[in-house]
Formats: structure tokens, C-alpha cells, sequence
């Protein structure tokens, strides 16, 4: 059990990696036979899911931490650790990759690559959740990159190419900002506490305890880490690179991109910026929740108008997602709370609505709303899926939407900060139910008046597969969120001691 | 046993959705009607068991069922937990009672519809959800309920899915709720603030919200009270709520929309159970209220406005669900009204006896509807009394007790109503007088267009037969009386609409007209109700309030609303029996222009600025833009640079260097800034 425990966080993270090397051999050695490469690609992504689960059990047990020099002459380690932050995170991705392989099961072209990159992608966006080490973390977060640049590039719609590029210049802006910070903190510390490491969770207890960090050196770096984030996350006014992505990704690219890839930014913001930067964190509180909420309710308006199920979805993301980055800034742990089950949430609702979107363009090739109409009565077990995830998307309660959006709106009304955000936030409730049924209604409702539509096929046992799991966990999430709200709880109260106590401290000074 | 009451219903729902598909007809009614028969005869159990039940020291009756911790995060915890007390009480044991007799009215209504199973899973779903809103022992449940019962609400209004206007009603009801649901989210997130939990009633350690709420000193009676984040601002939010599911001004415009639901829908939750929730809420939360005397009166003026204005309204309509939907916000109108002159009982008995004679309407008009193979429109009808007798006494008895016929239900609990207005303690100046005249007003209005939808729709010459109809076929079949299914609904709450005010009588009546030893059973109803209420100060100015003990004048005020009710009731009759088709003024027909209001002034504008604001100018012009425009800049901007690939490892080399040097000096020197 001993060795089962230490390795299981390595196994975790590279077992999809492992997968996709053996499957290069296998093609290598065999030929190259998509069947195998699906289902191999299968295989591996539910092995990683099923290796993971035993971590919600884990998650507190520190014989879990992998922790080995790497590169010792820049106190560079291979720092690997599980904590109530980013156990749900885990979960969430090593659930959505099968999806994914299996919702991908059509795809004929070139498929050995396109497994190859979901699993390569795999091992970077668990990587970056599970790595306690900045340098560690910096390569996973640039190695997911690639292949999702592929993914677009490769498998995408028309415009791909302009889409993927788009995608790949804005994340490196950001990124490579962060990294500059990266490298001044590593000196910074280094300088100060004459250990030169890149150990996240050395470098943050060393800043709550020594405080070596003037309130200058705070405002820069934050600046750049929460840029790098903000662009992942996306916050009004760096998302317009997601409707373009998500408009031209490939079914899977786009769960993968809004169920893991969007959350890496608001992961970011947890685990650095908040902890490491309290004061600077809550200096820019208010102009990044202004943000936030502008988000919500112009991602809403303008998912209203959208012509195209992608894009409507990508901007109720850019509303969804300020509603995290909302929960975070209140720096109240109801809010924090929220702000992290509301990530889970995105991830499976909206997972869940692309995958959806992709049952229909696998039938029509078409994405345009005013192509479908009537689709419950050719479909009726689609069209019921359809209506539980709106229903979860808008916040239904007994569905896990509603939980997140209800603690994060309490969590800001009872934070510090004005309460007026809260209250133009939760106008974005009302609009969610505006464009989310007026969608549903367009798509599933009324007569089939589009030939097309008539003798359309419902959902198969393929698809049914890929959707049913999310409908259990919508359903689960909304009525028993204790299960996860207990085992986050204890690492988001100390983010939250965090980022106030240094806080308060600082303003005494 | 109060999980047994909630959650039968919900196995219904489940089981039905689940496999309903492949059950017949029969087996799906048996289910759905068995599963609200159990949640029935729970309910009737547990109220038998909750007066056997020692009162709390507030003298309220209780019994809790809490089942797991639902939510919580940081300070922020709520449980997923029950409460009967006697408003809960009264509450279930007619919901659960209207609610069966309805499923079994629909059975025989919905008979051949293709829909069969997924019409009553939503129907148990509905069951399910209003025993949870009802039964929620905190705020925050009570939401759950609150927004499920609107779930369903919207599931069936949509149930004829294929057409379009039923989509747009349904989606048209889910919207206009939500916004009320702002509300009263926002109300709850308050009340959170300042009090520190959301519930109702004090579990072992915690002090609930509502009894903190009731410690606290009476608000002032002043504008700026309003945003202050006390309890006036609490009610107000928490009203914005009631607005919205109990449609009163300015949300009532969902409700008349959706009467495109089947008429068993629009009789359960258009008319008995959900759209009283408001009510509901209201006495809930009472603690707060009477500490609000502002908001009181905001509550008292919109009932009041939204009574008049919807009763007009009806008398315009020519689908004879119209004009049911507007009586019923027009009714709801009134128990508002009681609710804002601080009458909570009166308003919430009001609900009571309304869920009877209105239910019993509604499935009357359903039963007429079937009887017409789906025809709505009143001037297709005419002189149906010789066809459907049952349904037609049935409903004349309906009409009687929603017009205010003396001894009927509706007779006491209006009467009750509006001369508590008129006695109001907490009213301002005469405010208690005006409103009690629109009060009486409306009564009168009701009484009108009551009588004419019964004369339209049963007497006079039969119209039926020269029409052919909107689809195009005649009818052969002469109009037949409905099966029994929906026949004995129809007289069991007739029955009710007769007798159900007999718990109720006004005092002051009682004196006059029960003997003395009966007393105890005509006042139950207020006397078992009594402990829950709080007891409101008179506000300062009031001139109406010393009016409350006077029983001569109660009388006097008896006496005239009966008056008005009958000489209405005559009027009517006279009127339409001689001209049923009278044109009436367009405004009215128009219902107000209220929804092409709403479209020029709110819905287009939005979408507008949506589109081509927000989207193609800010989103794909500014934003987008700038990212590309900067983008192009820095193509020209390597085009120059291009100069510096000279080919020279050399020159590569230094340039290398003087980036690096650049970058490591920078952090040398911020390193110690």
C-alpha cells in the first residue's frame, strides 16, 4: 500500500503519457490501425480515471508527496502533491479524457496522432494541477500547448488555422509574462532566504513568513501571473480568443478547452496569486471584480445573439467563468468555495453542452441554431439531456450549477467589498435562463420544419456513454455537495488565512 | 413521515420518467395518483399528529425531519430539512388534497394523449417540488422549491411542445420568474448577512433568522428605510420574489400566457398551489414584514392595483381560460392586500378557500373544453347548461363562491379581507378606507365577469353548431357530459367550495349567525393559525386601525360587500344573457398593452444593443480589433526587424547575449528595489 501511495501521483500524471508512447510502438510494430489506436487511447485515458479515484480517499495523506531533485544546481524538483485544491481538478480531467476519446470515436483522419495528442495533453493539464514545483509547473503548462494547438489545427473547422494561432500567440503572452515573474521570484526568494528553490509551497510559506516581498515587487508579479491566468481564464476583455477557438476545436478540443484548459487560469489565481500576493491581491480586487462581473453579464447578452451553438456556449462560458473569478476575489471562504465548485461545475455542464453540440454537427455539419428546430421529436432522449444540462447551466437548484453560483453570490455579498457587485452578478441569472431556453427552445421545441431534421437519429450507446456520466454527476453535485465541498474545504481555508492575514498585516504596516 | 409526504411523489415522477414510456395508459395513472394519495394520506397524518404536538415556547406547534448538511462553505451552512407548523400544516393538506383530486381529474382529460407518461412525471415532479417549497425548513430550501416548482411549471406549460406559442409561454413564465427570483435571492443573501443563517425555526444551538427577526424593533416609516439592508429592505426584495411566482404587477404577464399548458395544469399550479407560494412566503416570513410597515404598504398597494387592474382585464376575455388566469391574478391581487393591511391569516385563508372554488373552475372549464373537443373561445359556445349538467352546477357553484355569495367560502375569507383593510392597523392615513373602496370595487368587477363567462359559456342560443371551427371541421357530436373521472373532482370540490368557509367566519358574523357552542370549529381555522403570526404594532398616524373592534361597523361593511356582490352578480346577468357577444373597449381586450410595452421597452432594446452594440461593434470591432490591429503591427514590426538576420552566428550570438544581460540585469536591479 506504502508504494502504491507514493507512486500513485506520478502514475496518475504520466500513465496517458506512457499510453501514447506504447501506442506510437504498437503502430510502429503492428501497422497503423485506427480501431487499436481508439481503442488503446480508450484503454489508457480509463485506467488514468480509475488510478485517480483513489485519491478522494488519499488526498490528505502525506506519503502521497513525490517530491526528488531534478535539476539540483537550480533547486529545480520533481514536486508532485495532491491537495483539496486540485483533487477535484484531477478528477475532473482524467473523467473528461475518456469522454472524450469516446465522443472522438468518428474521427478518421489521422487518428493515431489525434489520440496520441489527447493523451500527451492529458498528462500536461493533470501535470500542471498536481506539480508543486514553479518550474515543473511552467512546462506542463507550455507542453499542453502543442497539442492542443494540433487539435485546433489539425482537426478543426474551416477557419482553424487563424483560430489555433490565435489561441496559441494569446496563451503565450500570458505565459511568458509569467515565466519573467517566474524566474524574479526564484531570485527574489533565493536572495533573501539564500535558498534558491522553485518549490511552490516552500516559496509561499517563506513569503507568509518572512515577508520579503515589497508591496512593488507584490504589484508586478501578481500582475503578471494574474495576466497569464486572466487570458486562460478568459476575463472580459482578453476572451475574444475563446469563441474562435471553441467555434473551430473539434468536439473534444472544446470539452477539453472549457471543461480543464479555461480552469488552469482560475487554478492559477488560487494557488499563486492569492496566497503569494495577498496584499497586491487585494489591491487589484476590485478593478478585476469589476471585471468579473462586466463578464457575466456581457458574456450573457452577447450568448444571446449568437447564430451558433459554440459560440453561444463560449461566451456563457466568459459569463460562467466570471462568476469564478468573481468567488475568488471576495476572499471569503464561502466564496472561494464557490468560486471552486463553480469550476467543476463549468467544466461538466458545459463539457457536457459542447459534446451535445457535437452529436448534432456529426448529423447536420451544421452548428447555425437556425438550421435545427424541433429536434425532441425525432430525438426525444437527446432533447432530454439537452433540457438537464441547460438546467444545470442556469442554476437549477438540486443541480450542482446552482451551488456554485448561490456560495459565490453569498460568499461576495457577505465579503468586504461592495456589495453592489453581488447584486449586479446575480442579475446574470436571470439572463443565463434568458439565453440558454430561448437556445433550447430554437433547437429541441416546435414543429421539425427542416427536412433534415425529420428522420434524425437519437443518441447511440457511444453517445450515451459519453453524456449519461455528466447527467449523474449534474445530478449528484446538486444534491449532495457536501462530498465535495468537505474534502476542498480544508486547503481553501488556508488560501483564505492567506491572502487576509498578510493582507491585514500589510495595511498595518 | 414529512419525508414520506415529499418524497412519494418524487419515486412517481422518477418511475414514470424512467419507464413511463413503455407503460399503458392505465398502469401510469394508477402510479401517478397512488404517489400523491400516499403523499395525501401522510399529510393528513401528520397534521393529526402535529396537534397532538406540545407547543414550543412561542406557543407554535412543531415537527422537524432534517435529513443531511446540504450545503456548506465557510460560515455559510444549510440543512436538507423539513418543518410542519400549522401554516406548513394547512398548507400541505390542501395541496396534497386539490393536487390528487386534479391528477385524477387529468386522467381522464389527458386520455390518448401522446404524452401520457411524461404529463404526469411532471405533474408528480410539480407535487414533489411544491411539498418541498411548502415544507423547506429554511430559506434556502424553500428557494429549491421555489425555483422546482417553476421548472415544472415551465415543463408543462411547454407540454404541447410542438406548437410555438406554447414555447414562447413557457419560456415567457421561467424568465419573469427569474427575475422575481433576483429578488428574493437577493433577499436571502441579505438575510444571511444579518442574521447569520437562513433558517426558519431554532434548531439546538442556532437562533433561526425569522426569530431574531422577530426581536427586532419596528423600521420607521421612510423612503430612504427602503436601501438601508434592514428588514424593509428585506421584505421588499422578498416581495419582488412573491411578484414574480404569484404574478402581480408588473410580472403578472406570464400567468395569462400560460393557460397554453392542459387546463389540469393551469387548475394544480396556475390556480391552487404554486402562484400562492408568494402568499405563502409572505406569511412565512410575517417576523419580517410586521417589522416593515414601508414595504407593508407597497405590498398592500400592489395587491390592490394588480386586483382591480387583472379583474378588468378578465372582463374583456373571450377564452374562457383567460379568463380564469385573470380572475386568478386578480384573486391573488386580494391576498396580497390582506397580507400588506398586515391580515396574514385572512390573505392566507383567502388561498385556502380560492384553491378550492378556483381549482374547481378551471377543471370545469377543462371539463367544457373537452366537451368541445378542444374549443376555448366563449363565443363558440353558448347554452351548454342542457349538455354538461354536472358541470355546469358545479361551476355555477364555483362562481357563486368566488363572487362572494353569501355562506359560500369565498364569502368569508373576502369578506374577511376587506374589512380588515378597512380596519388596518398599519396602514398610513386613510390609505386602509381607499384601498378597502378598490377592494370592493373589484369585488364587484369579479362578480361581473364571472357571471358573464357562466351566461357566455352555458346559456343562451347554442353557437357551437354554426361555426365550424378553427379546424375546419364541424362538430357531429353534440357536446357530451365528461366521465366520472372528472365529474366526481368536480362535485367533491364543489362540495368544498361550499362548506370550506366554515372554519373562517369572521367573529363578528359568527356572533350574529352560529350558534354559540359552534364557535370553537367557525374560528379554528384562525385560532389554530394565531400562534405563527407575530402581533403588529399600530403604525403612527393610522386613522383606520381603531376601527378593529367595532363590530357594528364590521357588520355594516358585511353587509354592503354582500350587497355590491349580488346587485354585480344581477347586473351580469341582465346584461349578457341579452348581448353575450358585447364588444368590449379594445384597451381592456388588449389587456392594457402591457406586453407590447414590455417588448419595445425591454426585450427589443436588449436584444438590439446585443447584437450590434455589444457583439459587432464592442466584442468583434473594438476588442477583436485591437488584438488583430496589434497583431498586424507587429508583422510590420518584424518586417523590420528582419534587417537583424544578418546570417552570422556571431551577431546571433551577441544578440543573445545583450537579451539575456538585459533581462537578468533587470531582475538584478528590481531584485533590490
Amino acid at each position: 500500500m506504502h508504494f502504491i501511495k507514493q507512486n500513485i501521483l506520478t502514475v496518475v500524471t504520466f500513465l496517458p503519457l506512457f499510453g501514447a508512447l506504447l501506442m506510437l510502438l504498437h503502430s510502429y510494430f503492428r501497422g497503423n490501425n485506427p480501431e487499436a489506436m481508439r481503442r488503446m487511447a480508450l484503454g489508457f485515458s480509463l485506467a488514468t480515471f480509475l488510478a485517480s479515484l483513489p485519491l478522494i480517499g488519499w488526498y490528505a495523506d502525506p506519503t502521497l508527496i513525490v517530491k526528488a531533485n531534478w535539476i539540483g544546481s537550480l533547486g529545480v524538483s520533481y514536486h508532485l502533491r495532491v491537495d483539496g485544491l486540485s483533487l477535484w481538478l484531477v478528477i475532473l480531467t482524467t473523467l473528461l479524457v475518456p469522454l472524450c476519446v469516446l465522443a472522438s470515436w468518428h474521427i478518421d483522419k489521422h487518428v493515431r496522432e489525434y489520440m496520441v495528442f489527447m493523451l500527451m495533453l492529458e498528462t500536461g493539464m493533470v501535470g500542471v494541477f498536481l506539480a508543486m514545483d514553479m518550474f515543473l509547473f511552467y512546462l506542463f503548462w507550455e507542453v499542453m500547448l502543442v497539442p492542443m494547438y494540433f487539435l485546433i489545427g489539425v482537426w478543426g473547422g474551416e477557419r482553424r488555422i487563424y483560430a489555433a494561432i490565435k489561441f496559441v500567440i494569446y496563451t503565450m503572452i500570458g505565459s511568458l509574462l509569467m515565466l519573467v515573474a517566474i524566474i524574479a521570484l526564484y531570485l527574489l526568494h533565493g536572495q533573501s532566504t539564500g535558498v534558491y528553490t522553485f518549490d511552490i509551497v516552500q516559496i509561499t510559506e517563506n513569503i507568509a513568513r518572512y515577508d520579503f516581498l515589497t508591496y512593488q515587487q507584490q504589484m508586478w508579479m501578481f500582475a503578471a501571473f494574474a495576466l497569464a491566468f486572466m487570458i486562460k481564464v478568459p476575463l472580459f476583455p482578453l476572451h475574444t480568443w475563446l469563441p474562435d477557438a471553441h467555434v473551430e476545436a473539434p468536439t473534444a478540443g472544446s470539452v477539453i478547452l472549457a471543461g480543464v484548459l479555461l480552469k488552469m487560469g482560475t487554478y492559477g489565481l488560487m494557488r499563486f496569486n492569492l496566497p503569494m500576493f495577498p496584499e497586491a491581491a487585494h489591491r487589484f480586487a476590485i478593478p478585476i471584480m469589476i471585471l468579473a462581473v462586466i463578464g457575466i453579464v456581457y458574456g450573457a447578452l452577447v450568448a444571446m445573439v449568437q447564430p451558433d451553438l459554440k459560440k453561444l456556449v463560449a461566451y456563457s462560458s466568459v459569463s460562467h467563468l466570471g462568476f469564478v473569478v468573481l468567488g475568488t476575489f471576495a476572499f471569503t471562504e464561502t466564496g472561494m468555495q464557490g468560486a471552486l465548485y463553480q469550476m467543476l461545475n463549468h467544466g461538466i455542464s458545459t463539457g457536457a453542452l459542447f459534446l451535445l453540440v457535437g452529436v448534432i454537427y456529426e448529423r447536420r455539419h451544421t452548428r447555425l441554431i437556425s438550421e435545427f428546430g424541433g429536434l425532441s421529436t425525432p430525438m426525444p432522449v437527446y432533447a432530454t439531456i439537452f433540457m438537464i444540462v441547460t438546467l444545470s447551466s442556469i442554476g437549477l437548484p438540486l443541480l450542482n450549477g446552482f451551488v456554485g453560483e448561490f456560495l459565490i453570490l453569498v460568499g461576495t455579498f457577505t465579503s468586504a467589498h461592495p456589495r453592489i457587485l453581488a447584486v449586479i452578478a446575480t442579475s446574470g441569472v436571470v439572463l443565463s435562463a434568458v439565453y440558454m431556453l430561448w437556445m433550447t427552445q430554437r433547437v429541441l421545441f416546435g414543429r421539425v420544419t427542416n427536412e433534415h431534421n425529420k428522420s434524425l437519429a437519437d443518441v447511440t450507446l457511444r453517445e450515451k456513454l459519453t453524456l449519461v456520466p455528466l447527467v449523474v454527476l449534474i445530478i449528484f453535485m446538486g444534491v449532495y455537495p457536501s462530498f465535495f465541498l468537505k474534502r476542498s474545504a480544508g486547503q481553501l481555508q488556508q488560501i483564505h488565512r492567506l491572502v487576509n492575514e498578510r493582507a491585514v498585516a500589510g495595511m498595518v504596516r | 413521515m414529512l419525508s414520506v409526504i415529499v418524497f412519494a411523489p418524487l419515486v412517481g415522477a422518477i418511475v414514470l420518467g424512467l419507464f413511463g414510456r413503455r407503460l399503458t395508459e392505465k398502469i401510469i395513472a394508477v402510479i401517478a395518483c397512488s404517489s400523491v394519495l400516499v403523499s395525501t394520506l401522510a399529510a393528513f397524518y401528520a397534521f393529526w399528529r402535529l396537534l397532538s404536538v406540545k407547543p414550543a415556547e412561542d406557543g407554535v406547534r412543531r415537527i422537524n425531519e432534517t435529513l443531511f448538511t446540504w450545503i456548506a462553505a465557510g460560515s455559510f451552512s444549510v440543512d436538507f430539512g423539513f418543518l410542519l407548523d400549522p401554516l406548513s400544516g394547512v398548507m400541505i393538506l390542501f395541496v396534497t388534497g386539490v393536487g390528487f383530486l386534479i391528477h385524477v381529474f387529468a386522467t381522464g382529460y389527458m386520455h390518448g394523449d401522446s404524452g401520457f407518461y411524461r404529463f404526469f412525471a411532471y405533474m408528480n415532479l410539480f407535487m414533489f417540488m411544491m411539498l418541498v417549497l411548502v415544507l423547506g425548513d429554511n430559506f434556502l430550501m424553500m428557494f429549491v422549491g421555489w425555483e422546482g416548482v417553476g421548472l415544472c411549471s415551465y415543463l408543462l406549460i411547454g407540454y404541447y411542445f410542438l406548437e410555438k406559442f406554447a414555447g414562447d409561454a413557457a419560456k415567457k413564465a421561467f424568465v419573469v420568474n427569474r427575475i422575481g427570483d433576483f429578488g428574493l435571492a437577493l433577499g436571502v443573501m441579505l438575510i444571511f448577512l444579518k442574521f447569520g443563517n437562513v433558517s426558519f425555526v431554532d434548531k439546538a444551538n442556532m437562533v433561526s433568522a425569522l426569530s431574531q427577526a422577530a426581536k427586532m424593533p419596528v423600521e420607521p416609516f421612510s423612503g430612504s428605510i427602503l436601501f438601508a439592508g434592514g428588514l424593509t429592505t428585506i421584505a421588499a426584495l422578498l416581495f419582488i420574489g412573491a411578484t414574480g411566482k404569484s404574478a402581480q404587477i408588473p410580472l403578472f404577464v406570464w400567468l395569462p400566457d400560460a393557460m397554453a399548458g392542459p387546463t389540469p395544469v393551469s387548475a394544480l399550479i396556475h390556480a391552487a398551489t404554486m402562484v400562492t407560494a408568494g402568499v405563502y412566503m409572505i406569511a412565512r416570513t410575517n417576523a419580517i414584514f410586521a417589522k416593515a410597515p414601508l414595504a407593508l404598504t407597497i405590498v398592500a398597494i400592489v395587491g390592490a392595483l394588480t386586483a382591480v387592474v387583472a379583474a378588468t382585464i378578465g372582463l374583456a376575455q373571450w377564452d374562457i381560460k383567460k379568463v380564469l388566469a385573470y380572475s386568478t391574478v386578480s384573486q391573488l391581487g386580494y391576498m396580497f392586500l390582506a397580507c400588506g393591511a398586515g391580515a396574514f391569516a385572512a390573505g392566507f385563508f383567502h388561498v385556502v378557500t380560492h384553491a378550492f372554488f378556483k381549482a374547481l373552475l378551471f377543471l370545469g372549464s377543462g371539463s367544457v373544453i373537452h366537451a368541445m373537443h378542444h374549443e376555448q373561445d366563449m363565443r363558440r359556445m353558448g347554452g351548454l347548461q342542457k349538455y354538461l349538467k354536472t358541470t355546469f352546477i358545479t361551476m355555477a357553484i364555483g362562481t357563486l363562491a368566488i363572487s362572494g355569495f353569501p355562506l359560500l367560502s369565498g364569502f368569508f375569507s373576502k369578506d374577511e379581507i376587506l374589512w380588515k383593510v378597512r380596519s388596518s392597523p398599519v396602514l398610513p392615513g386613510s390609505l386602509g378606507t381607499l384601498l378597502w373602496l378598490i377592494g370592493l370595487a373589484t369585488a364587484a368587477v369579479t362578480a361581473i365577469y364571472m357571471t358573464r363567462m357562466m351566461v357566455v359559456t352555458f346559456l343562451g342560443e347554442e353557437r357551437f353548431r354554426k361555426a365550424s371551427d378553427t379546424h375546419g371541421e364541424h362538430h357531429e357530436h353534440e357536446p357530451h357530459e365528461s366521465p366520472p373521472v372528472m365529474t366526481v373532482p368536480l362535485v367533491v370540490l364543489a362540495f368544498l367550495s361550499v362548506v370550506g368557509g366554515f372554519v373562517g367566519i369572521p367573529e363578528a358574523l359568527a356572533e350574529k349567525i352560529v350558534p354559540h357552542s359552534l364557535h370553537g370549529v367557525t374560528h379554528s381555522f384562525y385560532h389554530f393559525l394565531d400562534p405563527v403570526f407575530i402581533k403588529l404594532s399600530t403604525t403612527p398616524g393610522n386613522l383606520t386601525g381603531a376601527l378593529a373592534a367595532d363590530h357594528g361597523a364590521e357588520l355594516v361593511s358585511t353587509l354592503l360587500s354582500t350587497l355590491v356582490a349580488l346587485i354585480a352578480i344581477g347586473v351580469g346577468y341582465a346584461v349578457f344573457s341579452k348581448q353575450p357577444l358585447l364588444t368590449m373597449p379594445k384597451i381592456l381586450e388588449n389587456k392594457y398593452y402591457v406586453d407590447e410595452l414590455y417588448d419595445a421597452v425591454i426585450v427589443n432594446p436588449v436584444k438590439w444593443t446585443s447584437k450590434w452594440i455589444l457583439w459587432k461593434v464592442m466584442d468583434v470591432g473594438i476588442v477583436d480589433g485591437t488584438v488583430n490591429g496589434l497583431a498586424r503591427l507587429l508583422g510590420w514590426f518584424s518586417i523590420g526587424i528582419r534587417e537583424f538576420q544578418v546570417g552570422f552566428t556571431r551577431a546571433y550570438a551577441i544578440f543573445l547575449l545583450i537579451g539575456a544581460l538585459t533581462v537578468v540585469g533587470y531582475f538584478l536591479y528590481f531584485g533590490r528595489l
